[in-house]
């Protein structure tokens, strides 16, 4: 009875970035890859959509203050 | 002042061997005895002049550095049989357990030990905490025979603080070394310990360190005589044990006094660890005193940590008691004479101050613009005397420093503890007074959360052009009045400011022209031109008001009516503010009361803080020139009510009564029907509850019809001035049901509340309902269930704060370093990203509307306002 974890209404939008739009995102922000915030590769999106190690997931969430949110994530090994 | 001398690049955490502590001591200490008859320190004695020196007229025989700049020296002491480290005991015991007694390898097979050494290498990569992952093998590591040699392995024991025990054999710390020595380096690191940095067996100790004079000064008294540190007389026990069980060994004793000796041995060493550990009884002084050794010195509130280095004492502090002062602005604070001579502020001497400041010198010490110190370019301090003060002025030149008195005019940081947001830190104005205690604004007391009932506050004094600038510029009280915490004004007026403002500005309320000028002077507001013409309440406040100002909201005296009649409202409460003129509706707590101030609000927003402060200062003076005028005060009096009104109060509690007798007859013959989801018992309850409430707020309707607006109680307490609307009919109609955990009371007595009650009574006196007024008064068994209560309430209180204080401390360590980057994200101490914008909006709360970026509602109806002119 598994259910499809990413359609929960809990569970935000994770997509993996391209290497072009990492490398966006890090002139964006003026950081190193290493600064970003972390997520672990055996969360529970993250087996779901099949992130690697190393790859930047960018999730966008519902916020009680700016009604919509953008974050990235890179997934550790 | 002296440079850095190096540069820290990494701090390791790790075990000394034996070796690092020999490699570190200078001599070996030997003898217990410490001086000589002369006084003189003895060789090789725990005062050894090789550990360093404390006086300034020595030199240190092993550095060459002088008294002060010679940090000192450690020694150490050969033990003449191991023992083991208290504060390692749990740690010892544990390895022990999930290591083999044979062949010392870790009770894993040699997949999981694969497994394990992979999960470490990948978490210390990642910098993640081991911690858990430790412990988890902890517990997997625990068999019964050995995979690796086959034996069989006997459960091992802890027996506080320091014994381990393995079946009945207690194990000697010999050969508890001898296991943990035994443990591979790949396997100490699976248990926790990084081979790299440290090894299990040396957390049993064969070579003690000494720590050097500087950590443990002997002080001389009065009468010549010496007196030891703690730590040194702790050290002197050890030696002679230690002394005396090396004795006893090479004589050849019988086994039994070598091991009683070495068991003292272990209580010494494990005291001057640690003299409060569980199971020991701790080391006590001559006098009784129990010995504070190396744990007691860092461990909690009083020890280094968090007594020495999270928080500190410091120069330039003042504290005293704090009382109000209406006279001052919201930015100034009152300072005592006598702290204003005491607590001083540098001022660097040039040509253009050379003349002021000699002025300061001149007068002295003692009189206040004075001076107490000069301190010339060469950093030599010198102290002004009365005697010494025509030199000093003769040699004063630019570039000296003076420290002046305090004076009117400089800034100041303010302060009352618990601080738990940043309002309870901000600068002010100093204004230095007569009498000693600090005088304050009565609109910064929200803020602070002071009352006058024997506060007291801490002021601290900039000692820098760059701190005063930042003070000025971020900290002031004017910078402060919008919190954070809901984008509203924090600071404001209260009590009487809303009273006075009310009894000022409501409908009828007219004064002649003098009256009105005279108000005018007591706030300090430029008189406006004679009219000749009575004036109103109304006409008067606007003059506060700025030209272009347009407000609409409905005041707190509002009654919430079915139908709002808007500006034709009966109690006035609909305050319109039409390009600087209050047109209708009277000012209260609504209008510039802290917390909810929209008046106040709009100017800070609209206008700026310097404007607001303004505005401030100039109404409060005012409404308190209009209470003054009007006379303003209350007494039981105010609560009267007649005769009449309470006798259908007592037919309506009576009636009450009844019914909830009717409820618990029902209940008694199961003719109840139960809410859904309740029982029968928790229905009757609630039923009940909801009949008293009712009776109580029925009584208290009867009771206000009596309450005019010209009560003064029912002012305030209509205004939001002080004091509820309950309160007042607590006083004069009924006091209502008590409550002990959210119910009615029912504890006490076996199946009753009282011994004068039925077993099983539930009727509405027997469970706390208190029929009578506090103004009547209440009777004793109303009385002991009000106290019930009432205690309940203190006890809520004190647990409240304890747990929110110990919340708040953990909440302030994990988020201290975080902060707002120019590029709104937020970072912590390393630069990686928290949050990509801050608060997911990038709003700064004290800036926004009530927690919004805009408040479109408002911009609409001032808009409809101005249009509609
Ligand atoms: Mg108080
Ligand atoms: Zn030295
Ligand atoms: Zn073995
Ligand atoms: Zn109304």
């Amino acid at each position: 009875m598994k259910k499809d974890i990413l359609k929960h209404e809990l569970v935000p939008d994770h997509v993996i970035l391209s290497k072009s739009d990492v490398q966006k995102v890090i002139k964006e922000l003026n950081i190193h890859l290493e600064q970003l915030p972390k997520i672990k590769p055996d969360d529970p999106v993250v087996k779901e959509i099949e992130a690697k190690p190393g790859d930047v997931l960018k999730i966008m969430r519902k916020s009680p203050t700016a009604g919509k949110f953008v974050t990235y994530r890179l997934v550790l090994e | 002042m002296k440079g850095i001398l190096k540069k820290i690049s990494q701090i390791n955490f790790g075990l000394m061997s034996p070796e690092d502590i020999r490699k570190m001591s200078v001599t070996k200490i030997v003898t217990p005895d410490t001086y000589d008859e002369d006084g003189y320190p003895i060789e090789a004695g725990l005062m050894d002049p090789r550990l360093g020196v404390i006086d300034p007229g020595l030199k240190c025989r092993t550095c060459g550095s002088k008294g002060g700049d010679c940090q000192g020296h450690f020694g150490s002491i050969n033990l003449a049989r191991p023992v083991i480290h208290v504060g390692f005991a749990d740690t010892i015991h544990k390895t022990l357990r999930s290591t083999c007694r044979s062949c010392g390898r870790v009770l894993l097979d040699n997949n999981e030990i694969k497994n394990y050494h992979e999960k470490i290498e990948k978490m210390f990569k990642n910098e993640e905490s081991v911690n858990n992952l430790i412990k988890e093998i902890y517990t997997v590591a625990r068999k019964d025979k050995c995979p690796h040699c086959e034996e069989e392995q006997e459960d091992i024991k802890i027996d506080k603080p320091v014994s381990i025990v393995e079946g009945n054999y207690k194990l000697t710390p010999s050969e508890v070394r001898e296991r943990l020595e035994k443990i591979p380096d790949e396997d100490s690191l699976i248990l926790g310990v990084n081979p790299k940095v440290a090894r299990p067996e040396w957390t049993i100790l064969t070579v003690l360190p000494v720590p050097p004079v500087t950590v443990r000064p002997s002080i001389t008294l009065e009468t010549g005589e010496r007196s030891e540190d703690d730590l040194t007389h702790k050290l002197v026990d050890i030696l002679r044990i230690n002394q005396r069980l090396k004795e006893n060994m090479e004589a050849g004793a019988p086994q039994l006094i070598v091991e009683d000796l070495w068991e003292l041995l272990q209580y010494h060493v494990t005291t001057y660890f640690d003299n409060e550990a569980s199971g020991v009884p701790p080391a006590r002084h001559r006098s009784g005193r129990p010995l504070k050794t190396l744990a007691q010195r860092l461990k909690g509130k009083e020890g280094r940590f968090r007594s020495n280095l999270s928080g500190k004492r410091v120069n330039f502090s003042a504290r005293t008691v704090i009382s109000p002062d209406p006279n001052l602005s919201i930015n100034e604070v009152g300072v005592p004479e006598i702290i204003a001579k005491e607590v001083t502020v540098p001022v660097y001497v040039t040509e253009w101050n050379m003349e002021e400041i000699k002025k300061y010198i001149q007068n002295g010490p003692k009189v206040h613009p004075g001076a107490n110190y000069v301190i010339r370019p060469d950093e030599r301090k010198i102290r002004i005397y009365e005697e010494t003060k025509d030199t000093v002025i003769e040699k004063l030149e630019p570039g000296f420093i003076v420290e002046r008195h305090l004076k009117d005019g400089d800034i100041v940081l303010f302060n009352r503890q618990p601080s738990l947001h940043r309002m309870s830190m901000m600068a002010h104005e100093v204004k230095v007074l007569p009498y000693k205690t600090f005088r304050l604004n009565l609109c910064v007391c929200p803020p602070y959360n002071a009352d006058f009932d024997g506060d007291e506050m801490n002021m601290h004094v900039f000692q820098t052009e760059e701190s005063r600038a930042e003070a000025k510029s971020l900290m002031r009280v004017q910078e402060h009045i919008l919190s954070p915490r809901f984008g509203g004004p924090i600071i404001g007026g209260i009590h009487d400011h809303i009273s006075g403002a009310y009894l000022l500005t409501r409908e009828g309320s007219i004064f002649r022209e003098e009256e009105i000028f005279q108000m005018l002077k007591h706030a300090k507001v430029p008189l406006p031109k004679k009219t000749g013409k009575n004036w109103t309440g109304k006409q008067l406040f606007s003059l506060l008001l700025p030209d272009d100002l347009n407000v609409v909201y409905r005041a707190e005296i509002c009654r919430k009516c079915d139908e709002c009649l808007k500006k034709e409202c009966k109690n006035d409460s609909y305050v319109v503010i039409e390009d600087g003129v209050l047109k209708s509706g009277v000012i209260d707590d609504k209008a510039y009361g802290a917390f909810s101030g929209k008046i106040l609000d709009h100017i800070v927003k609209e206008y700026g803080t310097d404007r607001a402060r303004e505005f401030l200062d100039s109404a409060t003076k005012l409404a308190i020139a209009g209470i003054m005028k009007k006379g303003f005060t209350t007494s039981t009096n105010d609560e009267e009510i007649p005769q009449e009104a309470r006798e259908r109060i007592e037919e309506l509690l009576d009636k009450a009564e009844s019914r909830v007798e009717r409820l618990i007859e029902a209940y008694k013959n199961d003719e109840l029907e139960p809410l859904p989801g309740r029982s029968m018992e928790e229905t009757l309850e609630m039923k009940i509850m909801q009949v008293l409430g009712e009776a109580r707020d029925k009584s208290g309707e009867i009771a206000e019809i009596y309450f005019g607006m010209e009560n003064h109680a029912v002012i305030m307490a209509v205004t939001g001035a002080r004091g509820s609307m309950l309160n007042l009919t607590q006083i004069a109609a009924c006091v209502g049901q008590q409550s002990v955990r959210g119910g009615r009371i029912k504890r006490g007595y076996s199946e009753r509340t009282l011994p004068h009650f039925q077993k099983g009574e539930l009727g509405a006196r027997a469970r706390g309902f208190v029929h009578s007024s506090y103004k009547q008064g209440l009777d004793p068994l109303e009385f002991f269930f009000h106290a019930m209560g009432g205690r309940e309430g203190l006890v809520d209180t004190a647990i409240r704060t304890a747990q929110s204080g110990y919340m708040q401390r953990r909440l302030v360590n994990a988020l201290q370093d975080l902060s707002v980057n120019p590029d709104r994200t937020v970072r912590d101490n390393r630069g990686i990203i928290i949050q990509t914008m801050y608060g997911e909006d990038g709003v700064d709360p004290a800036k926004s509307d009530y927690g919004k970026v805009v408040d479109l509602d408002r911009i609409i109806e001032e808009i409809r306002i101005k249009s509609s002119k």
